[in-house]
């Protein structure tokens, strides 16, 4: 798991990665850098997966299999596995295109 | 008349907007033709991957009578977006006056996949059935008798129906506003656009439902990252691709696209939608 964390941190731009449990959104294993609130982030990064899995499936697109939350400052990126989301904090100006591949070999990996 | 002085005046104003869309129709409505194909061309070296530019510039040459440039319009249109059923009708309409009844069919079958809730296309496909030809598409035979005529079909481009918005009408002008677009409040109440699963049911409701709240959730987790406010949503499911936005802080707007547009190019989509919904929104 810690090795899979490493992958995905290690790209330029990521503040921080974490597995977290997509049914109850507990933190599984965490790599951020001081000052993220894991647990919290954890909990609403699940709830945001979950509402968006059921719009997704109601609108016949099926599952989510990457999401990408942008904002001002950065972003939130997140690969649903089986029962587990790889979750990543980047920087505004990451490549995201690197770290949703991070994320996904991290999946493909089984972890 | 007026309606065409206030459009030109708008595209005038910003000649990147897709208000020529509306300009366009008007004017081959009125019969304008040089002047509408004059605009629609311009509207093309725009925005020359714009599905509903490219319908826009077969109706008028339909208009027109340049059948085998308006079939290359369509197609082009149709290539863009699959499910652009305003080029479908046009397709339909070109293969039945050359005779080949089979494949005027499938395109009507293929645009009441898109929107089976369409009458004009069930007229269409059963005066086709009879043997009965459409009537010739032309810009003052746009109204409901003319059901197999593309240039009656509901496309994105017309004009106005009345002098103010109106729910149906927020995307009006943008690529694909049929199809893939949906605005709701921060309740889960649909405020505009519509949205079909695969099997061409209507989802609406059910998705605003789920929708509810996510705006908040969004916001929350932005701002316990201390990333600011969140901007946009982005997601690759198995069969297509979302994007929400927030075109005010409490409406929540929905792009749903098949898995054929990329990401970005989905997010641009959104942009565009996004303006038009805030638009909209502060005329409300």
């Amino acid at each position: 798991m810690s090795q899979a964390l490493d992958m995905i941190t290690r790209v330029r731009g990521v503040r921080g990665a974490m597995l977290v449990s997509a049914e109850d959104g507990i933190v599984v294993a965490e790599q951020l850098m001081e000052g993220i609130k894991g647990p919290a982030v954890a909990a609403l990064a699940a709830s945001l997966a979950g509402r968006l899995r059921r719009a997704m499936d109601a609108a016949g697109t099926g599952a989510a299999a990457f999401w990408h939350l942008q904002a001002e400052q950065g972003a939130l990126l997140v690969v649903p596995g089986a029962g587990i989301l790889v979750v990543a904090v980047a920087e505004p100006d990451v490549n995201i295109g690197l770290v949703r591949l991070e994320l996904l070999r991290a999946v493909e990996a089984g972890l | 008349m007026d309606d065409i002085r206030a459009l030109s005046a708008q595209l005038a104003q910003d000649p990147q907007s897709l208000v020529f869309l509306r300009l366009g129709e008007a004017l081959r409505r009125k019969g304008q033709l040089e002047a509408a194909l004059r605009v629609a061309m311009n509207g093309l070296e725009r925005h020359p991957h714009l599905a509903d530019a490219h319908d826009l510039y077969a109706r008028i040459l339909t208009d027109k009578h340049d059948y085998e440039r308006a079939f290359d319009e369509w197609d082009m249109a149709v290539r863009i977006a699959p499910h652009h059923t305003g080029a479908l009708k046009g397709l339909a309409f070109l293969y039945f006056k050359v005779g080949d009844i089979e494949q005027a069919e499938a395109h009507l079958a293929a645009a009441k996949r898109v929107e089976p809730d369409d009458p004009s296309i069930e007229q269409a496909i059963a005066m086709m059935r009879k043997g009965a030809s459409p009537p010739e598409p032309s810009a003052a035979a746009a109204d409901s008798s003319t059901a197999a005529s593309p240039t009656a079909a509901s496309s994105t481009a017309q004009a106005p129906q009345g002098s103010g918005l109106d729910e149906a009408r927020v995307f009006a002008g943008l690529e694909g506003a049929n199809e893939g677009l949906l605005l709701i409040d921060g309740a889960g109440r649909v405020l505009g656009g519509a949205l079909k699963d695969r099997a061409g049911t209507d989802v609406t409701d059910t998705v605003a439902a789920y929708l509810a709240g996510v705006s908040q959730e969004a916001a929350r987790t932005a701002k316990l990252l201390g990333l600011g406010a969140w901007t946009g949503l982005s997601a690759e499911g198995q069969q297509g691709n979302v994007h929400l936005a927030h075109p005010t802080s409490g409406a929540l707007l929905l792009v749903v696209r098949e898995r054929g547009m990329p990401l970005g190019r989905l997010a641009i989509l959104a942009q565009r939608a996004t303006l038009m919904a805030r638009r909209w929104l502060e005329q409300q």
